[in-house]
């Protein structure tokens, strides 16, 4: 048994980054995911690994400095909620146009504008649809337990260093806010500098010398040919993000006549109503998309083929059902259930929207 | 087994603690555990209430409309989840400024007087543990020595001489819990 402690959603992100040997943190706080940086400077990293933790002046300088960062082939992230990472959107969509990494956690709460402080899961078109301007996309991992909070910090590095662009992880006040059993990897030793060049050499800021040309990180190109050619690669990367990289979990699937499709904190409450149906012999099942963006629609397409109906549940207006109808393409039913301004739906509410608006509407 | 219980009342009174301390203990038991709190403006006056689930088997919904237990510590509490106790489900309160008691008849109902049992041991931040320990004794789910075994865990060792002292007032609930009905 490995390191097991009972811990918040937004205090393990804090010690996941220590742990996978991040370079630096930068932020501003914001309810309700204070906690990673509050976590991060009671844990004072820098003494123990290097690890540098600055709050910023705002979430626009955060971001800059991730971009900073980032340009150096350093592992940099930061941590937000709603509004904030709205502040954010200009800076990450530099770093996607400049072909940049860094993780970006986003601790949802109700919107639009300053909203609640009360969760909420709203964000689901900014995170997975650009939110900045100029057709990029974000790797986006959505943890529904403070164990899955701890691991996507080093698995959303993982990726954002693959594909040289950010990666965020969409989560919400209730996953950030909770406390649950979760068993804490071994500690990752920091990139050496040697590694960074190995790692990132060809591209990052890490020291020219005679022998290289001088790297830049811009995300601008007046050359309107040379533009298009960064967008194709962009696009090419989001492509391939979407063969090589798509997760999802599926619980009581196989025999499913109903299922619900839910994501963070909704998939939780759905699976609890899952048992419920089960219990009064309706065949339901939970599919969760684990990554928002690549979305997994190839199987929830192959789904479609059996079920009779799906639910899409968010706490939201209706976000994501837009992705569960593009991926059934019209071979069943597709409704939306969600509560909004902070309200969290309960299980007993899921079961009957799945009753009123798949079986009996 | 999976026990679902909400913690409610005042925030000062150790709402939440009381709550981190359960979830230990089930994790000394190697159970799985969450604990979800009301976040936001509470303070201390304002109302707080703390989702516990001890389970073996993984956890669902860490947010719920249906309790097994729930352990009342104000008026405020007690009208807002007395009717979201399942049927059989277990009450329990601390009368201390309770002035309309519960009336569902289908649940097993126990008083702890914790407040005025503190205040008489001069110690009002035992509070919490005389609760627990009277709640542990209508439903022993976890075990004396594993709540030690999580207090040890979770309290920094210059706090772990403090122990002796919360296991004390577990006993005293347990000895004071009263049936209602």
């Amino acid at each position: 048994m490995g390191d097991i402690r009972l811990m918040k959603g937004n205090e393990v992100i804090a010690e996941a980054a220590i742990r996978c040997g991040c370079d630096a943190y930068f932020g501003y706080p914001i309810t309700p995911q204070s906690e990673v940086m509050e976590t991060l400077m009671a844990r004072a990293p820098w003494e123990e690994t290097g690890m540098v933790v600055l709050q910023a002046e705002s979430e626009v300088a955060s971001i800059n400095m991730l971009f900073g960062g980032a340009s150096a082939g350093k592992k940099v992230m930061t941590s937000s909620s709603s509004p904030g990472i709205s502040l954010m959107a200009e800076g990450i969509s530099y770093m996607a146009g400049a072909e940049l990494p860094g993780l970006i956690v986003n601790v949802q709460r109700g919107g639009p504008g300053l909203g609640t402080i009360q969760p909420s899961q709203a964000d689901y078109f900014q995170a997975t649809k650009g939110g900045g301007h100029g057709d990029y996309r974000l790797f986006v991992l959505a943890p529904n337990s403070v164990q899955e909070m701890a691991d996507f910090v080093d698995l959303g590095f993982e990726k954002s260093f693959k594909y040289r662009n950010p990666a965020m992880i969409l989560t919400d006040g209730v996953i950030g806010q909770m406390m649950e059993k979760v068993e804490l990897t071994a500690f990752k030793p920091r990139w050496t500098d040697l590694q960074v060049e190995e790692i990132s050499g060809s591209w990052a800021a890490t020291g020219k010398n005679k022998n290289r040309k001088q790297h830049i990180m811009t995300s601008l190109e007046m050359v309107s040919e040379r533009q298009e050619k960064n967008n194709e690669r962009f696009q090419a990367k989001y492509k391939q993000m979407q063969e090589e990289d798509v997760m999802f979990e599926e619980i009581q699937c196989d025999d499913a006549e109903y299922i619900i499709v839910a994501y963070g904190v909704s998939s939780r409450i759905s699976a609890k109503a899952v048992d419920l149906l089960r219990e009064k012999g309706i065949k339901a099942g939970l599919f969760r998309p684990i990554t928002l963006f690549p979305f997994p629609n190839k199987r929830i397409n192959e789904l479609a083929d059996k079920a009779k109906g799906f639910l899409s549940v968010e706490m939201n207006a209706g976000q994501m059902v837009e992705d569960v109808r593009l991926s059934v393409l019209g071979k069943t039913k597709v409704e939306h259930f969600g509560r909004m301004g902070g309200i969290i739906a309960t299980p007993s509410e899921v079961v009957e929207a799945i009753e009123s608006k798949l079986i009996g509407g | 087994m999976t026990e679902e219980i909400i913690i409610a009342g005042f925030g000062g009174q150790g709402v939440l603690s009381m709550g981190k301390i359960l979830a230990y203990s089930g994790i000394m038991q190697d159970q799985e555990v969450s604990w979800f709190p009301s976040y936001g403006p509470e303070m201390r006056g304002g109302t707080a209430n703390v989702t516990v689930i001890l389970s073996d088997d993984r956890i669902s919904s860490p947010v719920l409309n249906q309790f097994d237990t729930a352990i009342i510590l104000n008026q405020q509490s007690l009208d807002k989840f007395e009717s979201m106790l399942k049927p059989g489900g277990i009450l329990i309160y601390d009368p201390n400024g309770i002035f309309n008691p519960p009336t569902r008849t289908d649940l097993k109902i126990f008083k702890i007087d914790g407040t005025r049992l503190a205040a008489e041991k001069g110690q009002p931040k035992i509070f919490n543990m005389i609760v627990l320990g009277a709640f542990l004794k209508a439903k022993p789910i976890v075990k004396i020595e594993n709540v030690r075994k999580g207090l040890e865990k979770s309290l920094p060792e210059r706090h772990h001489k403090l122990i002796p002292m919360n296991l004390e007032a577990l006993e005293l609930g347990e000895q004071e819990l009263v049936e209602v009905r």
